[in-house]
């Protein structure tokens, strides 16, 4: 009997606590959500990315180990600067960035499974990586397939364009052009001779630099020599420079060639005081390897140098060198890697949304203020408009910029006339 | 080409041009020795050869960190001290490799192809994580930098006469070694006849080990020495280590002469194609005309003859 009456008792109270019950998520949700000023993570995140309503997951994608890991250690230490600067100022929409870093080993199949595993794996909402040209056009068809979103740092021979990408660092025009105008006027300069390692960047770069100087300045290109990755020999190449006495040595070495080419060339007397000599591969992290000593006098066409001078640079340098030591230098790529992060967090923002499709829309037209290397901003083609810099190798391994265009230069993946 | 130059320009540049041969010769010569007394009297192909260059590298370039600071007054001739510490480390690990890894496969020689590759893997890791992945630029004391004026248009690197002098005397320090010394003769007797060797009483493992300890300390030596000339990094190794095979096969794997003589004709093929043609033409050439040496050839330049 009393077993009949027991449920006819705790029913109303039993549909009160479930009433309170239901309630509870949405009483949950109300403080925290209007506390945080964050939206709805359905609301910006319709595609499934790993965005949840405290963390958003992204993806470093460098070779932390083989022949590139010299050269790539400086752009996944500015990313992570990045992003630890970011989460202390509360994150992207609300969210902390969570990284997942994977490492590319310098070999261009890795890269692309890696970035595979990223998209489609982790989901990530974007990937900061790629340094050489070979590990971009490895992941670039994984980006596309997938639909993902790359940031990449390094200045490269350009002739590429996606919407899944967008490059932080200079196409080939815009490092090369001003630099040498300016240097041709600077020195009076009439002959040009290209010293280059064997691959696409260093043979597309001295193209467009032939051009411009055959066909716009109207000067001579006396000699254009290419040598195997790799190559630690340079003696006869100095001899040949010897002989015909260039104006200006134009070099795009790279690697371990390229400390042997300067040791050499400082070796065999060549005084680059006296000698102009004007490089596009050379930056604080390579001077490191090569020795101040041995370079000291060279001018090197890049759109950022450590030894800027304004405010965000010092803040810039100061908060990296506090981060990962006080004798670490800071090359172009690494500033320019620096970007990736920040113009993300400005094109999520301004799109309202994680959804690749709408920041690769949003991309255009993004500016940040507080670049190390002064204003930037997102050009239609998903390059960055930035200023061409010439700066003179000192002894200790840094800068003196000597020269700076007034404005910034348009970005011009595909140049016409250059071809 | 010539047309636009004098004659006393065109007298210095080959002057200059047999130089940079030289050098280079001089280069391959010190790259290869240490590779021709494993590879060559033991039959080890080691391909961590290049990473035993790179700790003389490293070991050259922490004796100048320690002088810079300790003992500034004597840091013009660090270098000396820094390529005897170099001998010494690469020696030691290779002595040690040889103990721990080596000694078991001599049995099996492409089984050493294989473990070499695995450790060289291993210590360009090792070195990575110790020195970190950025290159170390070693500083060099005053007077090995510049170059020498012979005349108004000659001039000749200094570091490239230090390199020769260097390789003149280890190429005659290994020769007394291998075919005047007590030592050398049972080296000899060892790879010429392993069991009768131990038979006559020698101990084949003790020299084993030291055979194998002094072509490492000698590659110690040359990757001390090329620290003047390229990058130190943990994979720099790599950049040496095709080129030192190529000149200790072209020249006959068991023969001194053969390595020097195939240093020769590679590097003076390779620095006049460089003169007259793109530097990756002339390694192109350079290794084309090799690869047809060698099949007319596959014993290499020299080659002991032995009977069979």
């Amino acid at each position: 009997m009393s077993d009949e009456k027991k449920p006819g008792l705790h029913s109303p109270l039993r549909r009160k606590l479930l009433m309170g019950m239901a309630a509870l998520p949405a009483l949950t949700m109300l403080p925290r959500s209007s506390f945080a000023q964050a939206p709805a993570t359905s609301a910006i995140n319709t595609t499934g990315l790993a965005v949840t309503d405290t963390e958003v997951t992204v993806g470093i994608l460098h070779s932390a180990t083989g022949t590139m890991a010299i050269s790539e250690t400086g752009s996944i230490q500015a990313e992570k600067l990045a992003i630890e600067q970011i989460n202390a100022m509360g994150g992207v929409l609300g969210r902390k960035i969570k990284v997942i870093q994977e490492d590319g080993a310098s070999d261009w199949p890795t890269f692309a499974e890696k970035a595979k595993k990223l998209l489609v794996n982790d989901k990530v909402a974007a990937i900061m990586g790629c340094w050489t040209s070979a590990s971009r056009k490895a992941v670039l068809p994984v980006m596309e397939q997938y639909n993902g979103m790359l940031y990449y740092p390094t200045f490269y021979e350009g002739l590429e364009q996606s919407k899944n990408v967008i490059y932080t660092g200079q196409e080939a025009t815009q490092q090369i052009l001003a630099g040498i105008d300016w240097i041709t006027k600077e020195k009076g300069a009439k002959s040009f001779y290209f010293i280059g390692s064997d691959y696409i960047w260093p043979r597309t770069s001295n193209k467009i630099a032939r051009k411009h100087i055959e066909n716009m300045l109207k000067l001579k290109v006396v000699g254009e020599e290419y040598f195997p990755l790799g190559h630690t020999q340079f003696n006869s190449v100095i001899n040949k420079l010897k002989l015909t006495k260039p104006d200006v040595i134009f070099t795009d070495v790279v690697g371990g060639s390229n400390v042997a080419f300067y040791k050499q060339l400082k070796a065999a007397g060549i005084d680059l005081s006296k000698q102009t000599l004007l490089t596009i591969s050379v930056t604080e992290d390579e001077i490191d390897g090569i020795g101040g000593e041995n370079i000291a006098g060279a001018y090197a066409c890049m759109k950022y140098f450590q030894s800027l001078k304004n405010e965000n640079n010092a803040k810039f340098v100061a908060d990296f060198q506090k981060m990962w030591g006080a004798r670490t230098v800071i090359g172009d790529v690494s500033q320019a890697a620096y970007l990736g992060p920040w113009l993300w967090k400005a094109t999520v923002e301004k799109a309202g949304s994680f959804d690749i499709d709408k920041v690769a829309a949003a991309s255009p037209g993004i500016e940040f203020k507080g670049a190390p290397e002064g204003y930037v901003r997102i050009h239609e083609n998903h390059h960055l408009w930035s200023k061409t810099r010439v700066g003179k190798a000192r002894l200790d391994g840094q800068f003196d910029v000597v020269y700076e265009t007034a404005d910034l230069v348009q970005p011009d993946p595909f140049p016409k006339g250059y071809q | 080409m010539f047309g636009e130059y004098s004659i006393g320009d065109l007298g210095a540049i080959f002057a200059m041009q047999g130089f940079a041969g030289l050098i280079l010769f001089s280069v391959y010569v010190l790259m290869a020795l240490g590779l021709a007394i494993i590879f060559g009297q033991m039959g080890v192909i080691n391909m961590a050869h290049g990473e035993f260059m790179i700790l003389g590298a490293y070991v050259t370039w922490l004796t100048s960190s320690y002088f810079q600071t300790h003992l500034p007054s004597l840091f013009s001739g660090y270098f000396f001290v820094a390529m005897i510490l170099a001998f010494i480390a690469s020696g030691a690990l290779g002595m040690l490799v040889e103990w721990a890894l080596i000694r078991h496969l001599y049995k099996r020689p492409l089984d050493t192809l294989l473990a070499t590759w695995g450790l060289s893997l291993i210590l360009q890791q090792t070195y990575r994580s110790v020195f970190g992945a950025r290159e170390v630029g070693v500083e060099l004391p005053q007077w090995m930098m510049g170059s020498q004026q012979i005349t108004d248009s000659i001039e000749v690197p200094i570091n490239g006469i230090f390199v020769m002098c260097l390789t003149l005397l280890i190429t005659m320090a290994v020769a007394y070694i291998m075919y005047k010394s007590r030592w050398g003769r049972q080296v000899r007797a060892v790879v010429q006849n392993r069991v009768m060797a131990g038979a006559v009483g020698i101990n084949t493992e003790r020299v084993d080990c030291y055979t194998f300890g002094l072509g490492c300390g000698i590659a110690g030596i040359a990757g001390s020495a090329f620290t003047m000339i390229g990058s130190t990094s943990p994979t720099s190794g790599q950049l040496y280590i095709v080129d030192t095979f190529l000149v200790v096969v072209f020249g006959g794997a068991a023969s001194l002469v053969g390595t020097i003589a195939s240093a020769f004709t590679i590097s003076q093929a390779q620095s006049t194609m460089e003169f007259f043609m793109s530097g990756s033409m002339a390694k192109v050439l350079t290794l084309l005309a090799i690869v047809g040496i060698l099949m007319l050839r596959p014993q290499g330049l020299f080659a002991l003859k032995v009977r069979k």
